[in-house]
């Protein structure tokens, strides 16, 4: 068995939430001198009766609580979680930007952390000034970085502009750049951020190539990453970090799924009877339910099904079921409408009931979004529900993420058939 | 084998020979700065330095020449209102050249203080994405405030050989082998304040407003504008508790032949240095591994 090169042990982190102190010299002195005098502190919050239990208790915020595990030479560990969790605080431990409050971390070798990409770029130096300056602060020797001079720039493909400021540059000229030199770094464990991830399409992919080869050279790496598809495919091992403790650590494919399927769960049912927003005055609709083979998980590529529960205490004539799917930023994604896509459902509808509606190929790039529902007669809208959810699209378990399809390239996905012909 | 020690290494793997290369824990100890690995990061001090210069002057119309001007124009108002209006004298040496070399030794070691008082602030965002060790920022610093420096020195020498060939009252002596020496205490002094005054502005950001103030009025707290010799002798003492007063006093000295320094005025001030540079360093060492978690 390979030697063990990092070794973490009892790891705990806790923060301090709220103000520390009280900001200024000035409070904080004030504060001192008036408990020597043992007199009221006049900067204490009105109605804290005992601003040091206050302290202890409710100011202070676990990160990460009692994480031990070890990582052997030259394993991929891909480190998930929902946000929050503490992961991005294991990163910063081990890549040493802040101190652990309780346990250790030992370390055998060389580490490079790669939170961000380009860190202390001077915009007034050239690209040449700035390889070597961003390679030092990555802990690269002169020696190492003028022997990798060519390679770097022949990364990045930028080489006629190598002596003119990076303040000139192009945007994807400065990340090129950035990650050519965070590329040719060669250290023995490679601690690397999902920051990296951001970019195009095409560097992403980059980025995922080069982390696969550094595995591939026998290198240690910890990834952090909230893209499911590269973890499964780049990390033999994955740990599942829940609210700063270690969930579960093991073979990679299991606990993605496991994740997916139990820390991004969408409530079954929701009712909707007293839902905040309703529109007023409207009270047709009772319940909505996302239903994906009992797991109510969204996955892009696959089919969702959808059941609305009603009651209409009249006849309804020619109802209309509309859902819509909206992203973030508000854009309507798409509409499907019962009346227009089924004959299925009667043209009079009265007392209760329920609807089904089975999306069959989800074609959403995974992200979030949210579905705003309403019951239309023609002409007339009965009952809406804006945001009456919001759904995480995620990427289906099997590897299609391989070919890298990410948001960047539009928010829905089409199917097509592609044919070739020799001429 | 002491029992502790045999039990924790019974408490381990025994594939593992416990030979790490780096232990990360919390904070801990008074004195753990790490000297072998500043020095691996000489590069990174080097390329800091060309940084701050090529930054520095690219940004500026004039370029390098504002360090010829600013203690030019200093020393120019020092001479009209001290010596011509105020008529403070000056040890019988030119006003000119004695407020010159005040000005020139002052600027170095309050440019060190001020640029290095805001590290942990300034350099928050590389601070919290990266690992380096933090002191290789200051140090960077009061390299390349050597720089500015150079030039104002070469002024200032211009000047006092000028001075000398038309036959003014000076006389460099055997002091100027110390001059070095000054320079390196000037260093270390600049960058024990100014990493004090850093480990706190993370906590107390006032403290940076304070400080423009404050080194102006420790300035005037030093024999820059007015020689030692005008102190009446009662209160020597408490001019010798400053340690620049005694750098100020020799600089001038080695150059102009004329001042009041006593060699335990130095051995104070040498000791005040050290225990500044000392306190700065284990205050700084303290702060650093926590600071992210407060800014």
């Amino acid at each position: 068995m390979s030697d063990v090169v990092i070794r973490v042990e009892n790891l705990c982190k806790e923060y301090r939430l709220g103000t520390i102190s009280h900001g200024t010299l000035y409070q904080d002195l004030q504060s001192g001198w008036a408990k020597l005098r043992r007199k009221e502190d006049p900067n204490a919050r009105i109605g804290s009766i005992n601003q040091e239990q206050l302290n202890n208790t409710s100011d202070r915020f676990c990160a990460l609580k009692d994480v031990t595990f070890d990582v052997r030479q030259g394993e991929v560990v891909g480190i998930i979680g929902r946000n929050g969790a503490g992961k991005s605080t294991l990163l910063k431990i081990i890549s040493r930007v802040t101190a652990p409050t309780k346990g250790t971390i030992k370390i055998k070798g060389r580490v490079a952390s790669l939170l961000e990409v380009g860190t202390g770029f001077h915009p007034e130096l050239t690209g040449r000034e700035n390889i070597f300056l961003n390679g030092a602060i990555l802990g690269m020797h002169k020696g190492e970085i003028e022997q990798k001079f060519d390679e770097i720039v022949a990364f990045s493909e930028i080489d006629k502009f190598i002596d003119t400021p990076v303040k000139r540059y192009s945007s994807g000229m400065y990340v090129r750049l950035a990650f050519a030199v965070a590329a040719h770094l060669e250290p023995e464990i490679l601690v690397v951020d999902e920051v990296l991830a951001v970019g195009d399409a095409q560097f992403q992919k980059k980025c995922l190539g080069k982390m696969g080869e550094v595995a591939k050279e026998g290198r240690t790496v910890l990834f952090v990453s909230h893209n499911m598809a590269a973890i499964t495919s780049l990390c033999s091992r994955v740990i599942l970090i829940e609210e700063g403790k270690l969930k579960r650590d093991g073979k990679g494919s299991s606990i993605v799924s496991e994740y997916l399927s139990v820390s991004r769960s969408i409530p079954k049912s929701n009712s909707l009877i007293n839902h905040p927003n309703r529109t007023k005055g409207y009270r047709e609709l009772l319940t909505f339910f996302l239903i994906d083979n009992d797991k109510p998980v969204a996955y892009f590529g696959e089919p969702l099904v959808i059941k609305i529960g009603y009651n209409f205490p009249d006849i309804i004539a020619v109802p209309q079921f509309v859902i819509s799917f909206h992203n973030l930023s508000g854009m309507k994604v798409f509409t499907i409408i019962s009346d227009y896509q089924t004959n299925d459902i009667p043209a009079s509808l009265h007392g209760k009931g329920e609807i089904t509606c089975r999306i069959l190929c989800l074609p959403l790039m995974p992200g979030d979004y949210f579905i705003n529902l309403q019951l239309w007669q023609p002409g007339q809208k009965l009952d809406e529900i804006e945001n009456v959810t919001e759904i995480q699209v995620e990427w289906v378990n099997r590897n299609i993420g391989q070919f890298n399809w990410d948001s960047g390239m539009g928010v829905i996905y089409v199917d097509a058939d592609w044919h070739w012909r020799r001429e | 084998m002491k029992p502790g020690f045999s039990k924790r290494v019974t408490s381990m793997p025994d594939n593992d020979n416990s030979n790490w290369t780096m232990e990360i824990r919390s904070r801990s100890g008074w004195f753990d700065i790490n000297l072998s690995e500043l020095w691996r990061y000489r590069d990174l001090i080097l390329l800091f330095v060309r940084r701050d210069f090529v930054a520095y002057y690219k940004q500026t119309v004039l370029g390098p020449l504002w360090f010829l001007l600013q203690p030019l124009f200093t020393t120019v108002v020092f001479t009209i209102i001290f010596s011509r209006i105020a008529q403070i004298p000056t040890d019988g040496l030119p006003p000119f050249l004695f407020y010159m070399s005040g000005t020139v030794a002052w600027t170095y070691f309050a440019s060190c203080m001020t640029q290095t008082s805001n590290t942990f602030i300034t350099n928050a965002g590389i601070f919290g994405k990266v690992y380096f060790p933090r002191l290789v920022v200051p140090i960077a610093v009061v390299i390349s405030n050597l720089i500015a420096f150079a030039i104002q020195f070469g002024l200032f020498l211009a000047f006092l050989c000028y001075f000398y060939l038309t036959g003014a009252d000076i006389h460099p002596n055997g002091w100027l082998l110390l001059v070095p020496l000054l320079l390196v205490q000037m260093a270390a002094l600049g960058l024990g304040m100014g990493i004090l005054i850093s480990s706190m502005t993370t906590k107390y950001r006032d403290l940076v407003m304070a400080l423009g103030f404050g080194v102006q009025l420790w300035m005037y707290a030093t024999p820059i504008v007015y020689p030692l010799s005008q102190i009446p002798a009662q209160w020597q003492w408490l001019f010798a508790l400053n340690p620049m007063t005694a750098i100020i006093e020799t600089f001038r000295y080695a150059f102009l032949g004329s001042g009041a320094i006593q060699p335990w005025v130095l051995g104070v001030s040498l000791t005040m240095t050290i225990l500044i540079l000392a306190v700065g360093i284990v205050m700084f060492s303290r702060v650093e591994k926590t600071f992210m978690d407060t800014i």
